[in-house]
């Protein structure tokens, strides 16, 4: 049986790539988008091999609620992108500068 | 396996809140573009109706339902009734401003009764699904409302911006939600607190999971180092909906704060407090600092919030009753000026004139004195001058840290309130003696006025006797923990 650490590391890689593609990301605000799917992603991991070790159900039904929300989430997230994009004709992340100081 | 039908009572301002913002919705679509009005009143009596229902259902008991996952006590009473009473001012004062912007249609309002039944689930939740669930209801509502004003660059790119820290900060917090399940095996608040107090659980994957935990709350409370959104947003969305975003949703962040580090990880006291000391003295030093830099008043706002939700967590960081009721008084007090202070500005904001640069404010004494006049009383409150209530707010705040033997921090703070009362005084001195640029009369509705005397006026009346709010805070927590 794969130890539940092999997980836990795999997540944790995930979750790391995840906030540095939010961070150092400068090209294009899709990816950011792409990044906090990852993220969430990377959590929904955690959960269920906690929930699988622990011999518990509630964690494999809060990746239920969390895949749901992140549904929701990126087509709002495209819905903002799509307006950004009217507005801008732009998806630099940093032409995103009008707001200063 | 059988489940048994949930008791509903604990939940039914919610229910009730669900079903109107629905019908709200529905009715919203029948109405036509020049009785829209409609649409607000009816959202208003949602709001006064919910805060009736909330007061009638209220007990000096703790009630659970839905297999324990959501929680009715008298704390939540308590919040609850704050954001309702903080939404429907907000509904006043913005009338006007929505309406010379195009924005005064149903999606404003049914958003909103959106955003406040996701507060009202979170201030009322006993178990990290139904934490997550209201915190998500309430930040797509605000996503979605800062970009309401479509052809706007800097609403939208506000917009984007605050959904991409927003989502991050989810994810953070739910790493470490994630990792505090898998230390104690169970996600209910309760359960939580009562595995860490027999010692179990590693405390290590423990405290790790608090980090992430600490963090994600930081963002959404929006203190330094994970502030970066806040002045962009404030400036960038239009002030009806930065005022929705300054005042309900930290009341809802107090709640969270309780219900995940008091209650939930309350047994780990002593290692999130250090945390949250590193984050007031940063944002009282920041926030008091950058805002004096500032030229445009919402951005000011915006720092000076990231320095009030500093002296919010002192207070929360003591980790005792009178600590927590003293940062639910602070709390209380923030969102009340901080209504007055956005209200003003939608006072004063006409169509195609926001009233948001600090030069706008020149010569306010002679042009609307007694408009003037309480914004003097916000300022001198939001400064911590006696004796309006903001110095009573700090006062409590400062002897929590005290009696937990943190003098060097009250003292910090202290320091720190003194640099702000200068960008607040500021204000005081462009009003009364600059001559005014702008001589157009003001233009704001009776209503709109008469909410803001009000409201300026309870900054003055609550300093003058802080004691039945103050025993209230300090009865709801202490039945609650």
């Amino acid at each position: 049986m794969v130890p539940l650490s092999y997980y836990l590391i795999l997540g944790a890689i995930l979750f790391a790539i995840s906030v540095l593609g939010i961070f150092l990301n400068r090209k294009n605000v899709i990816i950011l988008l792409m990044a906090i799917e990852l993220n969430l992603l990377a959590v929904n991991l955690n959960f269920i091999a906690f929930s699988y070790y622990l011999q518990d159900l509630a964690g494999q039904v809060f990746v239920f609620f969390i895949l749901t929300v992140a549904a929701a989430e990126s087509a709002i997230g495209l819905a903002i992108l799509v307006a950004l994009f009217r507005n801008l004709r732009t998806i630099h992340v940093d032409d995103l500068d009008t707001l200063k100081g | 396996m059988k489940i048994p039908f949930p008791d509903l009572a604990p939940a039914a301002p919610e229910l009730f809140l669900l079903a109107a913002a629905c019908a709200v919705l529905l009715v919203d679509l029948f109405i036509r573009d020049e009785r829209r009005w409609v649409t607000q009143v009816l959202s208003q009596l949602v709001l006064v109706a919910c805060a009736v229902i909330v007061l009638a259902t209220a007990t000096t008991g703790t009630a659970f339902t839905f297999s324990a996952m959501f929680i009715d006590d008298p704390l939540a009473d308590a919040l609850k009734l704050m954001i309702l009473g903080a939404v429907s001012m907000l509904l006043v004062y913005s009338r006007r401003y929505l309406a010379d912007r195009g924005m005064y249609r149903g999606e404003f309002f049914t958003l909103t009764l959106f955003s406040v039944l996701g507060m009202m689930v979170m201030v009322s939740a006993n178990h990290f699904i139904t934490l997550y669930l209201g915190l998500e209801l309430l930040s797509l509502s605000l996503y979605a409302m800062i970009a309401l004003q479509r052809d706007s660059v800097a609403a939208t790119e506000a917009a984007m911006k605050y959904f991409i820290l927003g989502a991050l900060a989810s994810g953070m917090l739910l790493y470490g939600m994630s990792m505090v399940y898998g230390a104690t095996g169970t996600l209910q608040v309760g359960d939580i607190a009562s595995i860490i107090a027999r010692g179990e659980g590693n405390r290590t994957v423990l405290v790790f999971g608090l980090v992430f935990i600490v963090a994600g709350l930081g963002f959404k409370l929006g203190v330094v180092p994970f502030h970066m959104w806040v002045p962009d947003v404030y400036h960038g969305a239009p002030t009806a909906v930065t005022l929705l975003i300054s005042s309900a949703p930290k009341v809802a962040a107090f709640a969270f704060f309780m219900r995940i580090l008091g209650e939930a990880l309350g047994g780990l006291t002593a290692d999130w407090r250090s945390m949250l000391v590193v984050m007031a003295v940063l944002s009282l030093a920041l926030g008091n600092f950058a805002a004096i830099a500032q030229t445009n008043l919402k951005r000011m706002l915006a720092y000076s919030s990231i320095s009030h939700m500093g002296f919010l967590l002192l207070g929360f960081l003591a980790g005792n009753a009178f600590g927590f009721a003293a940062a639910m008084f602070y709390v209380a007090v923030y969102v009340l000026m901080n209504l007055g202070t956005f209200g003003m500005i939608l006072l004063l904001a006409r169509s195609g004139f926001e009233a948001d640069q600090l030069d706008d404010y020149r010569g306010l004494s002679r042009r609307a004195p007694w408009q003037a006049f309480l914004m003097l009383l916000l300022m001198f409150s939001m400064a911590g001058l006696p004796p309006m209530v903001g110095f009573y707010a700090k006062l409590t705040v400062l002897s929590a840290v005290v009696d937990i033997g943190l003098v060097w921090l009250a003292v910090f703070a202290v320091l720190m309130s003194l640099v702000g009362a200068f960008y607040y005084l500021r204000i005081v001195k462009l009003m009364y003696f600059d001559e005014p640029v702008d001589t157009t009369p003001l233009s704001a509705t009776a209503d709109a006025r008469v909410l803001m005397t009000v409201n300026g006026l309870a900054v003055l009346a609550l300093g003058l006797l802080p004691q039945p709010l103050m025993a209230w805070c300090l009865m709801a927590i202490q039945r609650s923990l």
